[in-house]
């Protein structure tokens, strides 16, 4: 058997299965995009003219950015502690990254909608207080959407971040510290530059991931705070325009390969270094 | 060794991330013990009776089995290819291996609505041909299961490999070893821990899969998190709460004892 044929029979399996169950219908739905109802870039003008459209982009575009901020600044403060805590600190610390981690989105959702809901367990603690007259509404809006995603996607910024910390080199901050440079000091202008390549590789996974999001926000959302997937499924299965709803899944299929040359590129300047 | 480690400060943000990612988890469980019919809390009074539901209402039983057996099947399915696929990547380092990972990690990341969208238009025009691999069929999200959850195993066979040292496999080569001899008496056992890693992983995502499962079934093929869903979408079910309890448990065991382990075996090596 000469090389070229055992190469086939052992990545020829995983690539024909792909290829003919995934690739090909995916550049089939992708296709309709300049076919459907008729050949041209139609719906592209179609989907970049309509303000709903674009609103839901815009909104899809803030909502990753605020989720992206907030779920890469918690993660870094956890991180810390796992990093570089005692062994007590970095056992319970673990816990709390991987017990999340490894529950469902639907069960993490759903505790969501139990502390958050008019009924629920924050509502009921304020009324109890005193504090309000009528509950907050906390979901089924934006803001049970941004802590929903945030909560989904703080372990997925901890992992980048952990092997970023670990790299850097304890004799750096050792020497800081022996020329008299405060803790403050040290964090800020020493450890946080040191790990940016963490921070900016922790950053784009999670705002790639978040672009895509259907679940958290379908159930956190309640249909209020359409996203760009929830836009998609949508244009294919309610009010079928399914050329619209394949151009607007090319348009986000380009913004996320953009963004994943960038992780790539991320990638390899950190491992040449 | 740490010699700065974070101070008071840097602890008590920690500790209220922890807080955070804790808080959502642990709501559930009141909520389970619920008396009412719908999602609140118990106010004095507990009761069994979602938990009752589990087991009196025979689709939770079917919908976790349901969900097992699509689990064994994908990630057998697709940890065997990926495993193949690795090993020709690791072993003959072919041109364009780069261009060809990334055609096997395209499903792990293209938005999962689009996923769930192109398998849906597949699995319908199967189901003019076959009964079996077809929409709302169990075969059919088996198949749609393995190839979202096959690029997870390439990543995790690839890491595994990439520790193994090329010159055992070069030393067996060139004692005249054949390509199956150096599979299965020289490589596999070097990354056996990474394929059954692998495995479980993936039987883990396609257990918990709903992105993908939500737009290929209706009615026949309700796996467990199909049927979670159905109870958290219109009027939300405390049963839910009950369900994830139980899931949560599970959960919990397995991290707990895997530390655990980690523990002792690195309390072991000193």
């Amino acid at each position: 058997m000469n090389p070229t044929s055992r190469l086939l029979l052992l990545i020829g399996p995983l690539l024909l299965f792909l290829a003919a169950a995934y690739l090909v219908p995916f550049l089939g739905v992708m296709r309709w995009s300049v076919t459907l109802p008729e050949p041209g870039l139609g719906q592209y003008r179609a989907a970049l003219g309509d303000p709903l459209v674009l609103s839901v982009f815009a909104r899809t575009l803030r909502i990753c950015a605020i989720v992206t901020v907030l779920s890469v600044t918690m993660a870094y403060v956890i991180t810390l502690l796992w990093v570089r805590g005692n062994p007590a600190q970095r056992t319970v610390v673990e816990l709390c990254i991987l017990i999340p981690f490894w529950i469902s989105v639907l069960t993490r959702a759903f505790g969501w909608l139990a502390l958050l809901s008019n009924k629920g367990l924050i509502n009921g603690w304020l009324e109890a207080l005193g504090v309000l007259s009528e509950p907050l509404t906390l979901v089924r809006n934006e803001f049970g959407v941004i802590v929903g995603m945030t909560h989904y996607l703080i372990p997925f910024a901890v992992f980048p971040l952990a092997s970023s910390m670990r790299t850097v080199d304890e004799r750096v901050l050792m020497a800081a510290r022996g020329m008299g440079a405060s803790r403050m000091r040290i964090f800020w202008q020493i450890f946080v530059p040191m790990t940016k390549p963490g921070i900016l590789g922790a950053a784009l996974v999670v705002f790639v991931f978040a672009l895509g999001f259907f679940v958290t926000p379908a159930i956190l959302g309640g249909g209020r705070s359409v996203m760009v997937a929830e836009l998609i499924y949508l244009r294919i299965f309610q009010s079928p325009n399914w050329g619209l709803g394949a151009a607007i899944s090319v348009i986000l299929m380009v913004g996320v390969g953009l963004l994943l040359a960038l992780l790539m590129r991320q990638v390899r300047q950190g491992g040449a270094r | 060794m740490t010699v700065l480690r974070p101070g008071p400060l840097a602890v008590a943000l920690a500790a209220l991330v922890a807080v955070f990612l804790l808080m959502p988890l642990v709501a559930v469980i009141p909520v389970s013990f619920t008396p009412t019919r719908y999602l609140s809390v118990p106010e004095g009074e507990l009761s069994l009776r979602h938990y009752r539901a589990l087991i009196e209402n025979p689709a939770w039983a079917s919908g976790a089995w349901l969900s097992i057996r699509i689990g064994i099947v994908a990630s057998l399915v697709a940890t065997g290819l990926a495993l193949l696929f690795s090993l020709g990547i690791w072993m003959m380092q072919p041109r364009f291996a780069g261009l060809l990972m990334g055609i096997a990690l395209l499903p792990m990341v293209a938005p999962p609505v689009v996923s769930a969208l192109t398998l849906y238009f597949f699995l319908i025009s199967l189901s003019k041909v076959n009964g079996f691999i077809a929409y709302d069929t169990w075969a059919g999200v088996a198949m749609a299961h393995a190839i979202m959850i096959a690029p997870f195993a390439v990543v995790l066979i690839t890491v595994a490999l990439s520790q193994v040292d090329r010159r055992i496999d070069l030393a067996a080569r060139s004692m005249g070893a054949g390509l199956w001899t150096r599979i299965f008496r020289v490589i596999l056992p070097n990354i056996r821990f990474g394929i059954l890693t692998a495995f479980f992983l993936t039987f883990v995502l396609s257990w918990e899969e709903i992105g993908v499962t939500l737009f290929i079934t209706s009615v026949n093929a309700v796996t467990l998190p199909r049927l979670m869903w159905m109870g958290l979408r219109d009027n939300i079910d405390p049963a839910i709460a009950a369900i994830s309890v139980v899931l949560m448990t599970i959960v919990v065991l397995v991290v707990l004892t895997r530390t655990a382990i980690e523990r002792r075996r690195g309390q072991d090596r000193g």
